[in-house]
């Protein structure tokens, strides 16, 4: 019997040596990166690394300066914003960023912008209700005046309209009380589940690790690290570095 | 029309369907009760309705997708000297004003194109100072290609515009219907504005709720997060600055037809904030808002000048304050007093972008 695990086909998204740079600061500096279908994975690191430079360029909101990505076989790294979502990449950006002046029925309904498929919207949007019952109690309300939780809990329900097969999160935990952190990593877990691909950003390193499948370890612009994410949570450097413990010497990382 | 009915104060929430009817027959009405205080006051309420489009379409880009544009009037400009140069002595082309009006709003759409893409990337501030510059830009072009070619006329401006004739009658002649009673052509005018501004109205209303609608609205809160469900802001803003363009280009149409008269000094600095005001003082990304704002800023100063002036000449002999200086004034007083008593606008927008009811109407189940 073979005990290794069946060699994945072409990954769901490759980075080659991407540089991305903006107003003369190189932000990325080249990394490579890949992740497979249905996998979970994350980028830690901390403030400034370019975790959300690089998850604003795989989503199309950013020019690359150098590289390529690659999605589903295809080159992908010239293509708009809209024509990526279209292929099924989709953002939940950094901040939620929820439509404040619409509803949140509105808000929902805006994720499937590029959908035409009326009657698959409304079966997406009632599976979103039951995964998120607090947004369903809310539809009518404005977005602006949910709280920080519901923000996010609606922003990652849009982006769920849009049938997305690759999720981008970038820090969902920000700002959150941890009792509402856990509800959210939950829904993201059932997401997963469905089979969704899910790239995360965190600074929160440990909620990402035990989250995430595999990780990489981002500092300055460059890829330092990469493992399972059992493998990440043991590793001295990352514990001293991210997850704020004192190291053997006793100094602080 | 919901959203109009909105403009009534007390009727329009209780019964918005009556609330509709008072407008209508407020707005067919309203010549015959202002021409009891003289003429004037009809071609008062011509020029508001002209103000209302401006209004309308300014709204389209300040209040719907969110572009702060301070030189909207040149679209106005565009659009009055289309007129000029399509219907006048002044090149001697006098094309029917079918073809005339959608080549001055054709012109004028373009145009909004032309300030559209090299501001693609500016926001808030430096949008606002762009379109300022496009603005004066063009009232400078006007003001000087008179040299070494000929083709504004310069500060003189262009005389004898064709009238308004539609299908073989002329709105700039009293109607006879029988010998002693005549329709005056100020109240042709204004009738077909108000038809002109009603159509604008409906196209709007459906624009908002429309799929465009409801992308300018996600673009205007957040333009990352837009982006980032699959809108194409750059197309968008073209749209929004184009179509807002072309209800500019209408109504400077209408204008120089009406007037039959162009120049320079119409399409100021002056006159675009002027637009904005009203926009902004009746409640940004609201149409019942802005066609109030509208009404009251343009007609307000035209009360004002007609009272000030004699009443100066009676206090000091003299005038000390220029009309236009006091319509300025106004318009700030007006400003001020918003900021402090709403803040949000006369109407304030709560506008629902959603196709709910529609999808409702068209069976798909929820």
């Amino acid at each position: 019997m073979n005990t290794d695990p069946p060699n994945p086909p072409s990954p769901l998204l490759r980075l080659d040596g991407v540089q991305i740079a903006y107003s003369g600061i190189q932000a990325v500096k080249g990394i490579d990166l890949q992740l497979h279908r249905g996998e979970r994975v994350s980028l830690i690191g901390a403030n400034g690394a370019g975790k959300t430079t690089t998850l604003n360029a795989i989503a199309g909101l950013l020019p690359l300066a150098r590289g390529e990505i690659l999605y589903d076989g295809d080159r992908i790294g010239q293509l708009p914003a809209h024509k990526r979502l279209r292929r099924g990449i989709a953002l939940v950006p950094e901040g939620r960023g929820i439509f404040t002046r619409l509803t949140v029925e509105e808000n929902l309904r805006m994720g499937a912008y590029s959908r035409r498929d009326a009657a698959g919207i409304e079966a997406d949007l009632e599976r979103v209700y039951t995964m998120l019952p607090r947004i369903k109690e809310r539809l009518a309300q404005v977005a602006g005046t949910l709280s920080g939780g519901e923000q996010q809990m609606l922003a990652i329900g849009r982006a769920l309209l849009s049938r997305p097969k690759l999720l981008l999160l970038d820090e969902p935990s920000m700002g959150l009380a941890p009792l509402i952190v856990e509800k959210i990593f939950e829904v993201l877990r059932s997401v997963g589940n469905e089979g969704v691909t899910i790239l995360l950003v965190e600074q929160n390193a440990n909620l990402a690790l035990e989250f995430s499948q595999r990780a990489y370890v981002m500092e300055s612009g460059r890829i330092t690290l990469s493992g399972s994410g059992p493998e990440l949570l043991t590793d001295p450097k990352v514990r001293t570095a991210y997850l704020g413990e004192i190291d053997a010497v006793g100094e602080r990382g | 029309m919901n959203e109009l009915a909105s403009a009534v104060p007390w009727l329009g929430r209780r019964n918005p369907q009556a609330a509709r009817w008072l407008i209508v027959i407020v707005a067919i009405a309203a010549p015959l009760v202002a021409v009891l205080f003289g003429r004037t006051w009809v071609r008062v309420l011509d020029f508001a309705l002209l103000y209302v489009m401006l209004a309308l379409g300014l709204n389209l880009v300040v209040g719907f997708a969110g572009l702060l544009d301070l030189g909207y009037i040149a679209f106005y400009a565009v659009g009055a000297y289309t007129a000029a140069f399509l219907a006048s002595p002044h090149f001697g082309v006098h094309l029917p004003f079918w073809i005339v009006l959608p080549v001055a709003a054709g012109c004028a759409a373009l145009a909004g194109i032309m300030l559209g893409f090299p501001v693609l990337r500016l926001r808030g501030d430096y949008l606002a100072i762009v379109t300022l510059g496009f603005g004066e830009i063009v009232r400078i072009f006007l003001n000087n290609l008179n040299y070494p070619v000929n083709i504004t006329n310069g500060p003189q401006g262009i005389n004898t515009l064709d009238p308004l004739v539609l299908f073989g009658w002329d709105l700039s002649r009293n109607l006879e219907i029988t010998e002693n009673l005549s329709i005056n052509s100020l109240f042709l005018y204004y009738y077909f504005f108000l038809a002109c501004v009603a159509g604008s109205i409906v196209f709007i209303q459906r624009l908002q709720v429309s799929r465009v609608g409801r992308a300018w609205a996600a673009m205007r809160d957040d333009e990352l997060a837009a982006k980032a469900i699959g809108i194409n802001t750059r197309n968008l803003k073209l749209l929004a600055f184009s179509l807002g363009a072309t209800f500019g280009g209408v109504a400077g149409g209408l204008f120089g037809a009406f007037q039959g008269f162009v120049s320079p000094e119409s399409f100021s600095l002056m006159e675009s904030i002027a637009v904005l005001t009203m926009v902004v003082f009746g409640g940004m990304g609201n149409v019942a808002g802005a066609i109030v704002g509208a009404l009251i800023l343009s007609a307000l100063p035209e009360i004002l000048r007609h009272l000030a002036v004699p009443l100066q000449q009676t206090l000091f002999g003299t005038v000390l304050l220029d009309p236009e200086v006091l319509r300025m004034l106004l318009l700030s007083l007006a400003m001020i007093l918003m900021m402090l008593l709403k803040p949000a606008g006369l109407i304030p927008a709560h506008a629902r972008y959603s196709h709910v009811e529609h999808l409702k109407r068209h069976g798909v189940s929820r």
